[in-house]
């Protein structure tokens, strides 16, 4: 078994890698996208800067967006291990890989409007601990950045403005209308989490886990995966493109979660991600070995 | 691309129009909320001659703070802007800025500044801060470090090469703004909203 300083060495590499090196399946879904555009146009443009930008950070191992985000951990563990070890390592790791540059300084605390200085601070990072059967360790690391974070929104169903009710419909006309508002400001071509049902709180969480899942992934569920699709192709409809400068491409994928829900309550909880879509996934055995995962 | 030398005269702004590309050179302000405030909170003396003439850069970098006590700039691109939308046009008045730094675009009131104050909305891409860092060529001095935090400081930065486009100019053109509007029209078409 690993120490918990051994476990905060291997949280650290799992921050770098997130940090900076973009997971292959977006980097192919931005290059797809840098050729939909027409050559000499803005949007054409902004994703050759963000291709050649993702290159840097990756030969480089520097952080590919200065706002590293906010760092969100889901680890499963074997039954038995410490869930507050874990927890303490994963704030360490964020501490010490701020002191590397590979984060920044990002938790401030709003009653003082002080910075902490180095990165960790309570509810920072945000860490989802779950017991499963397999003697392995697997870490899922999330950065998610404030800009993007600032366009996550909820509906509650039905909503007469949007003729939405409670149904798929409904659904998709709420994450239409997220996608509109947000513009270029999550830094499109970003991507949707969505999760419909759940309460206030637990909705957003699945919106964000569901993040997790790699773009060219299917729902299991046949017509949530038909819409996931939908989406998809109507919000690159609405020429809101790269950085809201006009475009073909305003969203790389939508991924769609569902919780069971109150009969009184029907929540639609978006989370945008950017273009910087910094997931990272590790397999680690007993013996410290790392497996990397898509 | 064309190349604009800051800090610049009001004509200069004025010749640029919604969609011109642009390098910039010279010495420019890293600025976001808090700086935003507290320049606004009183005149800041040390901090005017900077910005006269020359663009707030709406960015909180990762820097690296080198031995020998010099900084550089490790990632650096630019943060959301509309956060600014209730302070930026009477800074931009106060302190004699010719223009604003960021992405994501702003609203009326700023855009309305823009015309009065003679400064234009310059857009770098969201997300690039290796492509950006790599502009950024030295690290002159810094402002309210201990204050505010690394991110929210004001860092005095020197540029050569720092690509962007104009978004929002001097005459009430916004891109970003056309951008909503139809992407709103189709919104409403798709989802037979129309009001």
């Amino acid at each position: 078994m690993l120490t918990p300083e051994q476990w905060t060495a291997k949280l650290v590499e799992v921050i770098a890698r997130a940090s900076t090196q973009l997971p292959p399946d977006v980097v192919e879904a931005l290059r797809r996208s840098r050729d939909a555009e027409i050559e000499g146009s803005l949007a054409r443009k902004a994703l050759d800067s963000i291709l050649h930008n993702i290159e840097l950070a990756a030969s480089n191992w520097q952080p590919i967006c200065q706002d590293t985000g906010t760092p969100l951990f889901w680890i499963h563990h074997p039954i038995g291990m410490s869930t507050r070890m874990l927890v303490a390592a994963c704030e360490e790791a964020v501490r010490r890989a701020t002191g590397k540059q590979l984060l920044r300084p990002n938790a401030v605390d709003p009653l003082t409007e002080k910075n902490t200085g180095h990165g960790q601070a309570p509810g920072i990072p945000t860490v989802h601990c779950e017991e499963w059967d397999s003697p392995e360790v697997e870490v899922r690391l999330l950065l998610k950045g404030g800009g993007c974070e600032n366009c996550g929104t909820q509906y509650t169903l039905p909503n007469q403005a949007l003729k939405a009710d409670r149904n798929l419909e409904g659904v998709r006309r709420c994450i239409l209308d997220a996608i509109q508002k947000a513009q270029g400001k999550g830094c499109s071509p970003g991507i949707i989490g969505a999760c419909f049902g759940g309460d206030r709180s637990s909705g957003y969480v699945e919106s964000k886990r569901q993040l997790l899942r790699p773009l060219p992934d299917h729902n299991p569920i046949p017509e949530i995966d038909a819409l996931e699709q939908d989406i998809v192709a109507q919000s690159n409809q609405l020429d809101i493109g790269p950085m809201g400068f006009g475009g073909n491409t305003t969203v790389l994928g939508v991924k769609i979660g569902h919780l069971g829900r109150l009969p009184a309550s029907y929540f639609v909880s978006i989370s945008y991600m950017c273009w910087a879509d910094r997931r990272a996934g590790a397999r680690i055995a007993a013996d410290g070995t790392v497996t990397w995962l898509e | 691309m064309a190349k604009l030398t800051l800090p610049c005269d009001v004509e200069t702004i004025r010749a640029l129009k919604v969609g011109d590309f642009l390098e910039l050179e010279g010495r420019i302000v890293t600025g976001r909320d808090s700086a935003h405030h507290w320049l606004l909170e009183h005149h800041q003396a040390d901090v005017a001659p900077l910005l006269a003439g020359s663009v707030i850069y709406h960015c909180g970098p990762v820097v690296k703070r080198h031995e020998d006590g010099h900084y550089s700039f490790v990632a650096a691109g630019p943060t959301t802007s509309a956060r600014e939308e209730p302070y930026q046009a009477d800074v931009i008045g106060r302190y004699g800025l010719r223009g604003v730094i960021g992405k994501g675009g702003m609203g009326a009131k700023t855009l309305k500044g823009l015309q009065e104050h003679g400064a234009v909305y310059l857009h770098a891409v969201g997300g690039t801060a290796q492509v950006l860092a790599q502009a950024v060529v030295e690290v002159e001095q810094v402002f309210m470090l201990k204050e505010f935090g690394v991110p929210e400081a004001l860092w005095v930065i020197r540029v050569s090469g720092f690509p962007v486009v104009v978004t929002m100019d001097s005459h009430g053109g916004s891109l970003h703004a056309e951008v909503e509007k139809a992407s709103r029209q189709k919104l409403e078409q798709m989802l037979g909203l129309a009001s």
